[in-house]
C-alpha cells in the first residue's frame, strides 16, 4: 500500500513536459545577473553611496547618459545599470515562460517575477526620492532577495532534473514534518533578512538581528539534519540540504566578522573601510544564497513528500512520462 | 463585489496616496530651506544699546591626550588632491577647535534681524571649509565647489527639510537657508563619504565657533544672565552660566574631556 501511495504521488508530481535547454539556461543567467545585482546593491549601502546620484528615474538629469563613474556614483550608477538589465531579462523571461511553458502556475510565476522587479525598481527610486527612509530601504533589500528566490526557482522548475525526473516519494511520519520545517526555515530567514536590513539602514539596533541569528541557526540545523537523515538517498533534497548547512555556517562566520568590523571596531570610522565593506557585502550575498537554497530545499522536499498537492498541467499538454 | 466597485476603490486609494504625498511636500515646504528672501523676517524687538553692550570670550580646552587624527583615503576620486585628515576632534596643545558656542538661554523673546550677507561653505580638496558653520535661521548660505569633481550636498536634519543636490565643478554657487533652529545639523557628500560638516542654526546673532587656538568671542550682548552652551560634534554639549553687566567683558573658559 505505501508503495502504491508513493507511486501515485510520484506520478502526480511528475511534470511530463519537454525540457527546453535554452529557456533553462536563460533562467540560470537571469538568476546569476540578479545575484550580481544584489552584490552591487550591497556595495552601494556599504559605501554609503545611496544618494550619490540625487535624482531618479534619471541620473543627473539623463535617462541614458553614463555619468563620470567616480566616488559613490561608481557604485550607485553601476547598480542602476545592472538593475535595468535585470528588468530587461525579466521581461524576456516572463514573455518566454508565458508562451512556452504549458504549466499555468509557471506562467504566473514568470509574471510575478516581472511584477516584483518593477516593484523593486519603484522602491529603489523611492529610497532616493525620500532620502533613504529605513522602512523603504529595508523593503528594497528584502524584495531584492524575494525576487532572487523567484528567479532561482524558475531556473529550478525549468531544469532537466525537475522536468524529467520521476520524484521518489519518501514518507515522513515525524512531526513537525520536513515540509513544515523547510517553511519554518524560510520564515525565520525572512525575519532575519528584515532585521538585518533594518539594522543596516539605521532603523533598528543590531541586537534583534544577532538574537534571531541563534534561532535561525537552530531551525536550519534541525531542518538540514532531518533532511539528511530521512532523504539522504534523494539527490535533489540532499544537495540543497548540505548546501544550506554549509552556507549557514559561512553566514554565521561572516556575520561575526561584519559585526566586528562595522559595530565593534568601525563605529568611529570616518569613511567606509575595506574590511567592513568586504565583510558586509559578503554577508548580504551569502544571505541571499542561503535564502534561495532554503527555498529550493522547500520545493524539493514538497516534491518528494506525500503532500496532497499536484502540479496542474492542461490535459492537452500532458505527455507520457519517460520511464 | 463587481469590477466597477473594485476599480472605484483602487482609484480612491490612489488619490488618497497622492493627496498624502502632496500634503507631505507642503509640510516640507513649510519647514523651508529656500533662500531667506522667501522667509518673512520677524520684526526686531527693542534694540540693544551699543553703549551698554557686553562681550564674553574665552578658550575651550581638551583635557587628556587628543585622539590621533585619522588619515582619509581619497583614492577613489583622482580629482580629490592633497592630504585630508578627519576633523572629528581637532585639538592642538590642548586647545579645542570647531566648538560651537552660543547663548542658549537669557535672551527671552527678543528677535533679531537676519544678516543680509550670505555665509559660505566651500568644497575644496574634497573637504568642507569650514567644518563647523553657524548661521541664523533664514540666513543665506552660499555653497561653492572649488574642486574638479562633482559633489553632492546633503544635509540630514532633524527639524529642517532634508535636501540633496549635486554640484558639478565650476557650477554656480547653490544658495540655501534653514528655517528652524537646529544644533549640529550634519551635512555630507554621498559621492565622497568622508566629507562631513555641521551647520548650527540659531535665532540670535550671539554665537561663535572656536578656531584652531580654541578661542571664541561673542560681542554685543545686552546686560543680563545667560547660559552659554559649548557644543562639540562628538563630545556633546556643556553649559555655563554667566552674568554680564553693562560694558562687561568677561572670560568664560570651558574644558572638555576625552569620552
Amino acid at each position: 500500500m505505501p508503495a502504491l501511495h508513493n507511486l501515485l504521488g510520484a506520478l502526480l508530481k511528475a511534470t511530463a513536459i519537454p525540457y527546453n535547454r535554452a529557456r533553462h539556461r536563460f533562467a540560470v543567467f537571469a538568476a546569476s545577473v540578479t545575484f550580481l545585482l544584489i552584490i552591487a546593491g550591497a556595495l552601494v549601502t556599504s559605501n554609503d553611496a545611496g544618494l550619490s546620484v540625487p535624482d531618479w528615474p534619471t541620473s543627473f538629469g539623463s535617462l541614458y547618459k553614463i555619468p563620470h563613474l567616480v566616488g559613490g556614483v561608481k557604485f550607485e550608477h553601476t547598480h542602476r545599470m545592472i538593475a535595468q538589465f535585470v528588468g530587461f531579462l525579466s521581461i524576456i523571461l516572463a514573455v518566454w515562460t508565458w508562451r512556452a511553458d504549458p504549466r499555468r502556475w509557471m506562467k504566473y510565476l514568470g509574471v510575478t517575477a516581472l511584477g516584483l522587479v518593477i516593484a523593486q525598481g519603484i522602491l529603489g527610486g523611492l529610497t532616493v526620492l525620500f532620502y533613504l527612509p529605513p522602512a523603504i530601504s529595508s523593503a528594497h533589500a528584502a524584495l531584492a532577495q524575494t525576487f532572487f528566490c523567484v528567479v532561482v526557482l524558475i531556473a529550478v522548475f525549468t531544469g532537466r532534473t525537475w522536468m524529467e525526473e520521476i520524484p521518489q516519494i519518501e514518507s515522513d511520519e515525524r512531526r513537525p514534518s520536513l515540509v513544515t520545517l523547510t517553511l519554518l526555515s524560510i520564515l525565520v530567514l525572512y525575519v532575519q533578512l528584515i532585521l538585518g536590513a533594518m539594522f543596516r539602514h539605521h532603523g533598528l539596533s543590531w541586537w534583534p538581528h544577532v538574537v534571531n541569528a541563534a534561532i535561525v541557526a537552530i531551525v536550519l540545523a534541525w531542518t538540514s539534519i532531518r533532511a539528511l537523515s530521512r532523504y539522504s538517498a534523494i539527490d535533489s533534497v540532499r544537495r540543497p540540504a548540505i548546501t544550506m548547512l554549509a552556507l549557514m555556517i559561512a553566514q554565521l562566520c561572516l556575520g561575526f566578522v561584519a559585526f566586528l568590523t562595522r559595530v565593534a571596531w568601525g563605529h568611529d570610522a570616518v569613511q567606509p573601510e575595506l574590511p567592513m565593506v568586504v565583510s558586509t557585502v559578503a554577508h548580504v550575498a551569502v544571505g541571499a544564497l542561503l535564502l534561495a537554497t532554503t527555498a529550493v530545499l522547500a520545493v524539493q522536499v514538497w516534491r518528494h513528500s506525500p503532500v496532497a498537492l499536484r502540479e496542474h498541467i492542461p490535459s492537452r499538454e500532458r505527455k507520457p512520462v519517460a520511464a | 463585489m463587481n469590477k466597477k466597485i473594485w476599480a472605484a476603490m483602487c482609484v480612491l486609494c490612489l488619490l488618497g496616496v497622492l493627496a498624502g504625498c502632496s500634503k507631505k511636500e507642503n509640510t516640507n515646504e513649510e519647514q523651508g530651506t529656500s533662500p531667506s528672501s522667501e522667509v518673512k523676517p520677524a520684526p526686531a524687538s527693542a534694540p540693544i544699546d551699543p553703549a551698554t553692550a557686553a562681550s564674553v570670550s574665552g578658550t575651550v580646552t581638551f583635557a587628556g591626550a587628543a585622539p590621533k587624527g585619522q588619515k582619509i583615503d581619497m583614492s577613489q576620486d583622482a580629482a580629490c588632491k592633497g592630504n585630508n585628515m578627519a576633523e572629528t576632534i581637532v585639538a592642538n596643545d590642548g586647545k579645542l577647535a570647531n566648538v560651537f558656542v552660543y547663548v542658549k538661554e537669557g535672551l527671552g523673546d527678543r528677535t533679531f534681524d537676519v544678516p543680509k550677507d550670505a555665509t559660505t561653505i566651500d568644497q575644496k580638496g574634497c573637504r568642507y571649509h569650514p567644518h563647523v558653520l553657524a548661521v541664523m535661521t533664514g540666513q543665506n548660505i552660499e555653497i561653492r565647489n572649488d574642486d574638479e569633481t562633482t559633489h553632492n550636498i546633503h544635509p540630514t536634519p532633524k527639524d529642517n527639510r532634508e535636501w540633496n543636490e549635486s554640484q558639478p565643478p565650476k557650477a554656480a554657487p547653490i544658495e540655501k537657508s534653514f528655517a528652524r533652529e537646529e544644533i549640529m545639523l550634519p551635512v555630507k557628500c554621498n559621492q565622497h563619504p568622508w566629507m562631513k560638516m555641521y551647520v548650527n542654526v540659531v535665532k540670535t546673532p550671539f554665537f561663535a565657533v572656536t578656531g584652531a587656538d580654541g578661542k571664541y568671542e561673542i560681542k554685543g550682548l545686552p546686560p543680563g544672565d545667560y547660559t552659554l552652551a559649548f557644543v562639540q560634534e562628538k563630545l556633546g554639549e556643556q553649559t555655563q552660566k554667566v552674568t554680564l553687566a553693562a560694558k562687561d567683558s568677561k572670560t568664560v573658559d570651558q574644558g572638555f574631556k576625552a569620552e
